[in-house]
């Protein structure tokens, strides 16, 4: 199935074009082969025993019963599997910060703190049967004191999550520049606010899962996974199995969200066993233990001072993150805060800035990155605070932000805090943005529906973010601290037929990197993308590579297979020219022909010049045979997206209910690869965070019980919350890459926050509301505008159990101390 | 465990008889004795809608029918929606659309949408919006799924364009504990 016109050719052109996508013929004909459509002779299944306690000392495990069953092949714990070779690695050793990492096996040692977490794991031939055996394993637990509030959890009278540290204080790190105290003197107003980025899950459609095989002294491991590479890297120090013996395949991904940019538990244990079983062994997760163990995400509170002059002019922002980070580390976790601090200053030049992070361990599951991972809190504080400031001075919140905004021409621009954006046109997406949106009928309208008791708003945010994750001389050891590269590799293969090969080292889940890349490709080869494969997510099919997060696949990605293609194409060149008797630099790729200038009947294909390559009789001196080339790209910067967001919502006021009416963005991610993929990323990340607004928690007891452990308790959007997206672009190139492409995968879940927050708020003003946390569930909107209205309405709205004032603050306001008191 | 019991079910056109567990769902019954992989399991609680398969001529969460439950009955999935390489219009439709991204609840997307359109041939956009809300996806932001339905519909109703009413057969309710 084609998805190019039949009778073109192939040549320049396919990129830019909204193609229909190579994946999907066997993604809508069920067809394609997630983990768990993979079945293996002799495989064995796993059912692990998962503890009910969030903080507990095992006493006795208990597993004669599952034993003596016929189905039952083997039961292990934690104590069975000391021949382990490391426990969980963790990537992130900054330099001259101290990160507490705790010892994090796949099956708990002596003790558990969480619900859910793997104490021991049944063995056996039927997916069903194992169940039943996990079940009548016994364990023993003495309970111990539980703390699940991150700020309680800082306080000297804590229960410590880990006895070894004395201390739930995972880290502290900070970033600034400028001072920030002269800039709160020079301030004529400064507006405070403790801002909530609430507990999400990434929840992918399809649940975790993992096949491992050992055979002829070799594992595979088939999981469903955004980083293979990474997986090997990790199972190689974790398993004590040395690389070139792993080989991890990520089959057909049912979404990741960065919940699977990940190496957990379940996927080690799996490749223990079956390398202990000398059997493949299979694990896929229920939706509970999804829900329970997939890595959450945000859970940050931010204490946020945003500082200016009284005609707008910004002259500080100081905030204080305190990071909920559970209370065991996967890959990654604590990072993810510091890159809220990238773009605390959002859009705007701001000459003051400070960014202090603080990590927290409590007694409940991992945080890590979830879409945005980071930048959608940031945001989220920035553009809050803007629309909280812009009403404290009186001021139009799009004029204060068009007064501070980085100008156009002021690219590429230093920031106080060591960022440097690489270009941008902050006004240009705004100004676009209003060509859709017309403010002045907007208001006009809203007057006469208030009348009626239609209380309707309208939220702008802009927002900016750090993307392209690479380089790695920023990013890795020496800078950023985290222990590893972030180039990317590509290869690109023509294959003796002329047909085309490209592999890439990143990892698609959703994305529709074999029709972009194909797109790439097969202009430059003169081609069309439908004769262009491209190979992804197999450590063996090509190079190292670092996967798919962070926005990289096309900015890092994308580059790699650029410069991979252009060898082939010089290469090409020297054997056209020494067949057709001209200069390699005479020779042109023109309407699916590598041709001579000024002389287009002087061609060969593609097919031909891959046959002179692999009957390799006559080329050129010197020349190696194949056709067949290697790029490894390492960019000089991030990229830096941008854009401009609009919601109206309505609020029921009786009820609190907030419903998204209309929703227009303006995202700038460089020159479209493909306008139809975009739009895709656009939509999706909108409605992952009008979810993360206005239905999604992730809820623990005070005990440290997972409430929303199911997609009942945890409501994902439906089609029927949704409205239809109006969405449009403005293209500045990044000089970062050849393609000026910047990345677009999370720009929804970035801009929209503080869009729909703010329009929340524009919408009850009238009735004194001025400040709600996230999310805006009916209840505590409710509660705020009972509150405003003087009206008593029962309990105030509480974050882990803490009584809020109007301005959303705790008691004790004010940023912490890192040594927990207060500042 | 309990003794194994005979089912016969039609899938896909197909008579297929086999003994099952009288605990085993239907969407494990098709996956693991059909190996029919393309229909999708997302949750335990029949919110997610990814195992959406057509039971008797309506849509149904086939992890909450049993495989017993199926006696008797026709049942299509996503691999029998389509005749021989032709693609079904919802199907096209999805793939016109950019209805997809991940893949992994467009099988049960596309069954659902069918079951629609069955139903109602030209439903509005909050008609499609209402009738999909059994339905979960993370990628795709909903808005060109509803694209999708509503191009299949319109290219359903061009090709039917001999206004010739056909009474709709009575519509089979599946029956639990059948």
């Amino acid at each position: 199935m084609s998805i190019v016109d039949e009778t073109r050719t192939g040549g320049n052109g396919f990129v830019g074009q909204a193609l229909k996508r190579k994946e999907d013929p066997r993604l809508i004909t069920g067809r394609a082969t997630y983990v768990d459509d993979m079945v293996m002779a002799g495989q064995l299944h796993v059912a692990f025993v998962r503890s009910p306690e969030a903080h507990a000392r095992i006493v006795s495990i208990d597993a004669s019963a599952a034993l003596e069953r016929g189905d039952v092949e083997a039961v292990f714990t934690g104590e069975d599997m000391t021949d382990m070779a490391a426990p969980c690695v963790f990537f992130w050793k900054p330099p001259g910060v101290d990160v507490r990492v705790p010892d994090h096996w796949p099956l708990a040692r002596g003790k558990v703190g969480y619900v859910g977490q793997c104490v021991a794991a049944v063995v056996g031939t039927d997916k069903y049967s194992v169940v039943d055996a996990a079940e009548q394993v016994v364990v023993e637990y003495e309970p111990l004191p539980v703390v699940v509030d991150p700020e309680a959890a800082l306080e000297d009278s804590s229960p410590a999550v880990h006895d070894e540290f004395g201390t739930n204080n995972v880290f502290e790190w900070s970033i600034g520049g400028g001072d920030v105290e002269a800039g709160l003197a020079e301030a004529d107003v400064v507006v405070e606010r403790r801002i909530v980025n609430h507990r999400t899950a990434g929840a992918a459609i399809e649940p975790r899962g993992v096949l491992a095989t050992w055979q002829a002294d070799r594992l595979t491991l088939y999981s469903s996974t955004q980083i293979p590479h990474i997986a090997r890297v990790v199972l190689s120090i974790q398993l004590g199995i040395s690389e070139d013996r792993i080989r991890v395949v990520a089959p057909e991904v049912g979404g990741g969200f960065g919940s699977k940019l990940q190496v957990y538990g379940e996927e080690v244990f799996a490749c223990y066993a079956a390398r202990k079983l000398n059997r493949p062994v299979k694990w896929v997760a229920t939706r509970s233990e999804d829900m329970s163990t997939t890595h959450h995400g945000r859970d940050n509170i931010t204490y946020a001072k945003l500082g200016a002059k009284r005609d707008g002019t910004l002259t500080v922002i100081d905030a204080k993150v305190i990071q909920d980070c559970g209370s065991y580390h996967l890959i990654e976790g604590p990072v993810i805060p510091t890159f809220a601090s990238c773009v605390i200053t959002g859009c705007y030049q701001i000459p003051n800035v400070k960014c202090d992070v603080v990590g927290v361990f409590t007694n409940k599951f991992t945080t890590d990155a979830i879409r945005g991972a980071g930048r959608p809190e940031g945001i989220h504080v920035i553009e809050t605070m803007i629309d909280q400031l812009a009403a404290e001075l009186d001021m139009d919140p799009l004029e204060l932000r068009r007064k501070n905004f980085i100008p156009a021409d002021g690219f590429p621009a230093a920031l106080p805090h060591g960022m440097v954006y690489d270009s941008g046109n902050y006004q240009g997406s705004l100004a676009k943005l209003l060509e859709h949106v017309d403010v002045e009928a907007f208001r006009r309208e809203q007057a006469e529906l208030r009348e009626r008791g239609v209380y309707r708003g309208i939220g702008f945010s802009t927002y900016v973010e750090i993307c392209g994750l690479a380089p790695s001389r920023v990013l890795g050891p020496p800078v950023w601290g985290l222990q590893g590269g972030y180039f990317e590799s590509a290869l690109v293969r023509v294959l003796p037929t002329g047909s085309v090969a490209a592999y890439t080292g990143t990892s698609p889940h959703g994305q529709g990197h074999e029709t972009g890349f194909a797109q790439i490709v097969a202009d430059r080869l003169g081609v069309t993308p439908d004769q262009v494969e491209i190979m992804h997510g197999d450590t063996a099919a090509g190079p190292f590579g670092k996967d798919t997060y962070g926005s990289r696949t096309l900015a890092v990605g994308g580059e790699a297979i650029v410069r991979a293609t252009d060898k082939v194409v010089e290469k090409a060149k020297r054997i056209v020219a020494h067949k057709l008797e001209a200069a390699p630099e005479d020779i042109e790729v023109r309407d699916g022909k590598f041709s001579v200038k000024g002389s287009p009947d002087k061609a060969m294909a593609l097919a031909d010049i891959a046959a002179e390559a692999y009957i390799p009789t006559d080329l050129p001196e010197g020349l190696e045979p194949g056709l067949d080339e290697t790029a490894f790209y390492d960019p000089e910067n991030f990229t830096w997206p941008f854009g401009a967001h609009a919601c109206v919502v309505d609020v029921d006021v009786e009820t609190g209910k907030v419903k998204v009416v209309r929703y227009v963005a303006v995202d700038d991610c460089g020159p479209a690869i493909n306008p139809l993929l975009i739009d895709g990323q656009v939509h999706g990340g909108i409605v992952h965070t009008i979810g993360q607004a206005l239905y999604e928690q992730v809820v623990y007891d005070a005990e440290g019980q997972l409430a929303t452990g199911t997609f009942v308790d945890y409501a994902l959007p439906s089609a029927a919350e949704i409205p239809m997206f109006e969405t449009d672009r403005t293209e500045t190139p990044s000089p970062v890459n050849t393609l000026g492409v910047k990345g677009v995968g999370e720009a929804g879940t970035i801009g929209a926050t503080p869009a729909i927050g703010n329009a929340v708020i524009d919408a009850l003003r009238p009735l004194g509301v001025t400040f709600i946390n996230l999310p805006y569930t009916p209840m505590r909107v409710w509660q705020a505008i009972q509150e405003a209205q003087g009206s008593g309405g029962g309990p105030r709205p509480t974050e882990q159990g803490r009584e809020l004032d109007e301005q959303g603050r705790g008691p004790g306001f004010g940023p912490t101390t890192p040594e927990g008191g207060q500042l | 465990m309990a003794e194994p019991v005979p089912v016969s079910v039609t899938v896909n056109g197909r008579r297929r008889e086999a003994k099952v567990e009288p605990r085993l769902l239907l969407v494990h019954f098709l996956r693991n004795t059909l190996g029919l992989t393309g229909t999708h399991v997302g949750c335990d609680t029949s919110n997610c809608g990814a195992c959406t398969v057509h039971m008797d001529g309506m849509a149904v969460k086939s992890c909450t029918v049993l495989a017993v439950q199926a006696d008797g009955s026709e049942v299509t999935t996503i691999e029998g929606l389509g005749t021989g390489d032709a693609l079904h219009p919802v199907q096209e439709a999805f793939w016109a659309s950019h209805a997809l991204q991940c893949g992994y609840c467009t099988p049960g997307m596309i069954m659902a949408s069918a079951d629609l359109l069955e139903r109602n041939p030209d439903p509005s956009e909050s008609e499609i919006r209402h009738a999909l809300e059994g339905n979960l996806c993370r990628c795709t932001g909903y808005h060109n799924i509803v694209k999708a339905v509503r191009s299949a519909a319109e290219a359903g109703r061009a090709a039917e364009a001999a206004p010739i009413e056909v009474p709709e057969p009575p519509r089979a309710t599946p029956q639990a504990g059948r």
